[in-house]
């Protein structure tokens, strides 16, 4: 039992550093590649979301370190214009998400509005549960699906 | 399951003794259906054969009803002589029912009569009434209404509407999504909407001429629009800066939706004749899925103004606001019962998942009819008796709709083209 239990963590583990590795690489690649001030850059180098507690619209340490670099981004690129997207995962009620979709995207928008941003370059679009990255289920899609994402306008 | 409820499980009332008219309470839950007979209709053999096969499909469908096999009919019928009730009463027939069906001109003529078996006595009888040959599954549905009202004591609800989001997976992998409509028993389907839009929660207006619905531009915020269901017009209702959502009609003139500003959903109406719009929630958080009492009087809507989701109450002038909720779970979706004595509503237990439940408007008498893996989005049908739901049974099994009386007995399943999510019932179209 013990030793399937370790060969289960160990595999699990050099997934995990495995995929650690391509998405390094993967940053590497692209920086170089992609033209700057696009979606694809903005994808590749800062990251285009982030994501939220379950229920929730508030803004935790990790989330506020990803929204600065995309407000430095932002920054940067002074004549682009943006789309705030606010989604839930798929264990709510459609409406219920709907509203709280929409609190997710202001919360970002806010927050950017705060570090500088314009605020009449940003627009918010709640799609509640409608428009998962992720199609399944279980707790880790659930958590990814629970986002913010900036889409150029 | 309460032992109460099992109890009444128990119980089978059938016969009311203090009138001639046998008939069923549908408001206890029962464990066999009332045995009735319909022998084929006189005159035009193939037209009264389809429209028996549409109120045989109609009454069964009630759970409360079976129609006992035609093969097993000792006596025949005409509408103008009282039957020989012995041998009904021989296979088991509480009801016999039998019409006649003549080609017109325009129209059809149907009449058609009802005999309580055990009390030996005609209970309905309709002479002669015109139906228009374009649509006789109406008439059907019109008959079916006539019987069920006679041996409940509710309004019938066949003749009605129900409109839902279709949603096909194209080739390429994308939802498309329609808002479709068809009647009550799944026939004369048809799409309202190309899938162009992204569109969600469809809702009649009271006279069944135009469906409230959420709909979706390419970069902008989604709007609450209006559709005409005859020339498929639409046009974005009212003029809000945010977004408009969660729509539901209070009357023909008038309408409660919610609208975003600032991240902060608010519920507001709207006078669809005057354009004039007011807030009458002033909420620092969520305030949505407000649905009007049957009377006018009060709204009940979901909020998280006290942390988690629950149901509120409120007058219609945004006055008065209590919490109704209070068991353990999170409440949304709310839509109070055309009759007024209930309210539907999705709640999610963690770890237990999703349940359709009812309770009434001062929050007690809490009662969960159905759960799945995910259901939501309950739609009364007009009669107040049966609740339409999505649901989807487990992960990936797809989203289907489903009907279920408020008894809890008698679920469902009813077949869509592709996947089926937010149903909503209409009114009788009479």
């Amino acid at each position: 039992m013990v030793s399937k239990k370790l060969f289960h963590l160990v595999v699990v583990a050099l997934l995990v550093l495995s995929s650690c590795q391509n998405k390094s690489s993967d940053v590497s690649n692209y920086s170089s590649k992609s033209a700057p001030g696009t979606q694809e850059e903005l994808d590749r180098n800062v990251g285009n979301f982030i994501l939220f507690g379950l229920s929730s619209a508030n803004l935790n340490n990790e989330s506020i370190k990803n929204l600065d670099r995309q407000a430095d981004w932002l920054k940067r690129y002074r004549y682009i214009n943006v789309i705030i997207e606010g989604h839930c995962d798929e264990r709510g009620t459609r409406e219920f998400n709907l509203a709280l979709g929409a609190r997710r995207a202001n919360v970002v928008k806010s927050y950017l509005i705060s570090a500088g941003i314009d605020s009449s370059r940003i627009t918010t679009i709640s799609y509640g549960k409608e428009r998962p990255v992720i199609l399944g289920s279980g707790p880790e899609i659930w958590r990814q699906n629970r986002r913010s994402v900036i889409v150029l306008n | 399951m309460p032992r109460i409820y099992r109890l009444l499980f128990l119980i089978l009332i059938f016969t009311d003794c203090s009138i001639a008219l046998t008939q069923i309470d549908i408001t206890r839950s029962h464990i066999s259906p009332m045995l009735v007979a319909i022998p084929e209709f006189m005159g035009d053999k193939s037209v009264g054969s389809k429209l028996r096969k549409i109120i045989i499909n109609d009454l069964e469908s009630t759970g409360l009803f079976r129609v006992i096999d035609k093969d097993a009919y000792i006596d025949t019928l005409n509408l103008d002589a009282v039957p020989t009730f012995a041998s009904w009463r021989q296979i088991n027939a509480t009801s016999l029912i039998f019409g006649s069906i003549d080609k017109g001109g325009e129209y059809y003529s149907v009449s058609f009569k009802m005999w309580d078996v055990f009390s030996q006595s005609e209970v309905l009888n309709k002479e002669s009434f015109q139906v228009s040959k374009k649509n006789p599954r109406r008439a059907a549905h019109k008959i079916s209404d006539e019987i069920y009202k006679k041996l409940t004591g509710e309004e019938g609800y066949f003749n009605t509407k129900i409109t839902y989001i279709s949603s096909m997976v194209s080739n390429d992998g994308r939802v498309l999504r329609r808002i479709a409509i068809m009647d009550q028993d799944g026939y004369n389907h048809n799409y309202l909407t190309d899938s162009s839009r992204l569109v969600l929660t469809p809702r009649f207006s009271p006279s069944v001429e135009s469906i409230l619905y959420l709909s979706y531009g390419k970069k902008s915020q989604p709007k609450v629009k209006k559709i005409n269901i005859k020339t498929k017009f639409s046009s974005v209702l009212g003029s809000f800066d945010g977004m408009s959502y969660a729509p539901r009609y209070i009357d023909k003139n008038s309408v409660l939706l919610s609208v975003v500003k600032g991240g902060v959903s608010n519920i507001h109406t709207l006078n669809l004749d005057s354009m004039e719009q007011r807030q009458i929630t002033y909420c620092s958080s969520i305030c949505t899925s407000p649905s009007i009492s049957p009377d006018k009087k009060y709204v009940v809507f979901n909020s998280d103004m006290g942390g988690t989701r629950q149901l509120y109450v409120m007058d219609l002038s945004g006055k008065n606001v209590e919490r109704i909720s209070f068991n353990p779970g999170y409440y949304s979706s709310p839509v109070w019962s055309p009759r007024g004595d209930l309210i539907a509503f999705t709640k999610m237990l963690p770890g237990k998942g999703f349940f359709i439940g009812v309770m009434r408007p001062d929050g007690s008498g809490e009662r969960l009819i159905t759960r799945g893996w995910l259901v939501d989005g309950a739609s009364w049908a007009p009669n107040g008796r049966v609740l339409m739901f999505e649901k989807e049974s487990a992960p990936k099994k797809g989203k289907g709709i489903y009907t279920i009386d408020i008894t809890g007995n008698n679920t469902r399943f009813l077949k869509t083209p592709y996947e089926a999510s937010d149903p909503a019932w209409s009114n009788s179209l009479g």
